[in-house]
């Protein structure tokens, strides 16, 4: 019996990795195979799907815009996370319960009833197909979360540790950055993931928010799927080169990555 | 826990994000609540509405309907994920070099974008050409999501475990492992059986965490979007449109903003209802 634990995990992973493999195996097909036969492996190997995504700016200009969306929203997010985060983890003043509970409701916030509002918002200001509009709507549900893990992990460091700098003579903004955020550099690593995940793998607000310009990879994989015809292998390939970014930062937090999403509390 | 002072200029540290959150989350609100109370035909012509939109809404069967499927996916889906995943957390290895191995394949998923989720599970599933699809016709069953209810409502909740199981995972394990080695000394001298233990220091250590679960995955499962539309499109018929496909139906399709505002404003105040009684559960707990 106890031999067989072990085998959980492992039966849970392979789960999870069929599908992986599937579309894996998919993107080194050519279309006529996908329709044409089913094996479980490509029989003629084909890079031509990649070679497609890697020559055709229609392509990677999809991953160039998601990328800059995704880091200027990361660093928006954070540096007016981090004060925020300390406030409300060293101080109280007036409002400050409502005032988190009201943070975390815009998490609470279904994307869906967002989507009109905000393409009328930022078309009004002129920021429409802009990545820096995409950043900014994601702002909307990164900020509240950021805050909370920040949060979490700067209430686990004593207050002691501000008490001793100030004694020993640092003033406020050199105690925060040259004492205090290399304390929490865990938690800013975790929250800048989370950051990177939401923003990643959104696709509502980023596609109503662009049209031609800041388009990003994930809308012009679903346009293709519906108007170039059905060409599954091109589809497969482009969903692999979404998987590897992400597989990229997971290896970075591994081993803050549990503390992370209990939001720095445990 | 730090014990915190009073400081009234701390209002300056929260100042930008306040701002900001204010611009991307009022204006935007104001405008729904404004689109609620009137009705348009064009031409940026609005006649006062009143309530008459919450009305039509509360009371179409069109909305009964779309909310009953998505109380029915989120009620299955967290039946399903929150035990698993603490099942699957309790067989973990505690330490050693298959750790991260483990952590990084499980997070995998969380980090594929929503809609690449859908179509891997699209050509996953398919009868034709997916292996899943293929898999269950062989056994003599007769499976095709895009056809038969049934079999979308399976394919959408399985696509939604193999997504986010990982997320229960990862929060019961980061419990588990909070717990001193001295309290399973103590519990084996004590002669506690494997079920005493977790039901006595397991789970009580672990009850912070899965609230947070719990939260997380109601809020994201109740306004799910992307996966299944881009599975299903909601179908085959009506048979899996949720909430939020509803909605982006009626506002983006139809173009009907008094009622998709009105539909929008009952929707989040469910939501917030919900989740404002999980945070309630949960900071109530951190007071003690």
């Amino acid at each position: 019996m106890k031999r067989l634990i072990p085998l959980v995990p492992a039966l849970y992973i392979l789960f999870l990795m069929l599908p992986i493999y599937w579309l894996l195996n998919m993107s080194f097909k050519t279309t006529n195979e996908i329709l044409g036969s089913f094996s479980l492996w490509p029989n003629e190997f084909t890079l031509e799907n990649y070679r497609t995504i890697f020559t055709d700016p229609t392509w990677y200009m999809g991953y160039v815009n998601s990328l800059t969306y995704v880091s200027i929203n990361t660093a928006i997010t954070l540096v007016v996370a981090l004060p925020a985060a300390y406030a409300f983890s060293r101080y109280r003043f007036l409002g400050d319960k409502h005032l988190f509970f009201w943070l975390l409701t815009n998490r609470m916030a279904p994307p869906a009833i967002f989507a009109l509002p905000f393409f009328q918002l930022y078309s009004a200001v002129g920021l429409f197909d802009t990545p820096l509009a995409v950043a900014l709507a994601h702002v909307l549900f990164n900020i509240p979360l950021t805050v909370w893990i920040l949060e979490g992990f700067m209430s686990g460091i004593p207050k002691e540790l501000d008490e001793t700098a100030y004694v020993d003579g640092y003033s406020f903004p050199r105690f925060f950055f040259r004492i205090f955020l290399p304390t929490i550099k865990a938690g800013i690593g975790v929250s800048a993931f989370f950051c990177f995940m939401f923003s990643w793998v959104e696709l509502l607000l980023a596609k109503t928010l662009t049209a031609v310009e800041a388009k990003p990879i994930a809308a012009i994989m679903t346009k293709t799927a519906s108007s170039a015809g059905y060409e599954l292998g091109l589809l497969a390939a482009a969903g692999v080169l979404t998987i590897i970014p992400g597989a990229f930062v997971i290896y970075f937090v591994r081993n803050y990555i549990a503390k992370g999403f209990a939001l720095g509390r445990v | 826990m730090a014990t915190k002072t009073d400081n009234q200029k701390a209002w300056f540290f929260v100042l930008p994000v306040v701002v900001l959150v204010a611009f991307n989350a009022l204006i935007p609100l104001m405008t729904v609540v404004n689109y609620s109370v009137q009705e348009t035909f064009g031409n940026n012509l609005f006649f006062w509405e009143g309530v008459g939109w919450f009305e039509q809404v509360l009371h179409s069967e069109r909305f009964h309907a779309a909310l009953g499927r998505q109380l029915m996916f989120t009620g299955i889906i967290l039946a399903i994920e929150i035990p698993l995943g603490v099942a699957i957390a309790l067989t973990m290895p505690r330490q050693g070099p298959w750790v991260p191995v483990c952590l990084v394949l499980m997070a995998l998923p969380l980090l594929i974008p929503w809609n690449v989720v859908g179509s891997m599970w699209n050509i996953f599933a398919l009868p034709e050409i997916g292996l899943l699809g293929r898999a269950i016709n062989a056994m003599g069953i007769d499976y095709n999501f895009t056809q038969q209810p049934l079999a979308a409502w399976f394919t959408v909740i399985l696509m939604d475990v193999w997504h986010w199981t990982s997320l229960v995972v990862l929060l019961a394990y980061a419990g588990l492992i909070s717990i001193p080695d001295a309290y399973y000394q103590a519990a084996k001298i004590d002669g506690a059986k494997a079920w005493a233990v977790f039901r006595h220091i397991q789970l009580p250590k672990m009850k912070r965490v899965l609230t947070i679960a719990i939260l997380l995955r109601f809020i994201d499962s109740f306004m799910i979007y992307t996966e299944p539309a881009v599975l299903t499109g909601g179908g085959p018929g009506n048979s899996t449109t949720f909430l939020s496909i509803d909605l982006v139906k009626i506002a983006l399709g139809q173009f009907d903003l008094g009622p998709a505002a009105a539909m929008s404003l009952i929707y989040f105040v469910i939501t917030l209802l919900v989740s404002w009684v999980f945070y309630t559960l949960m900071t109530r707990d951190d007071a003690k």
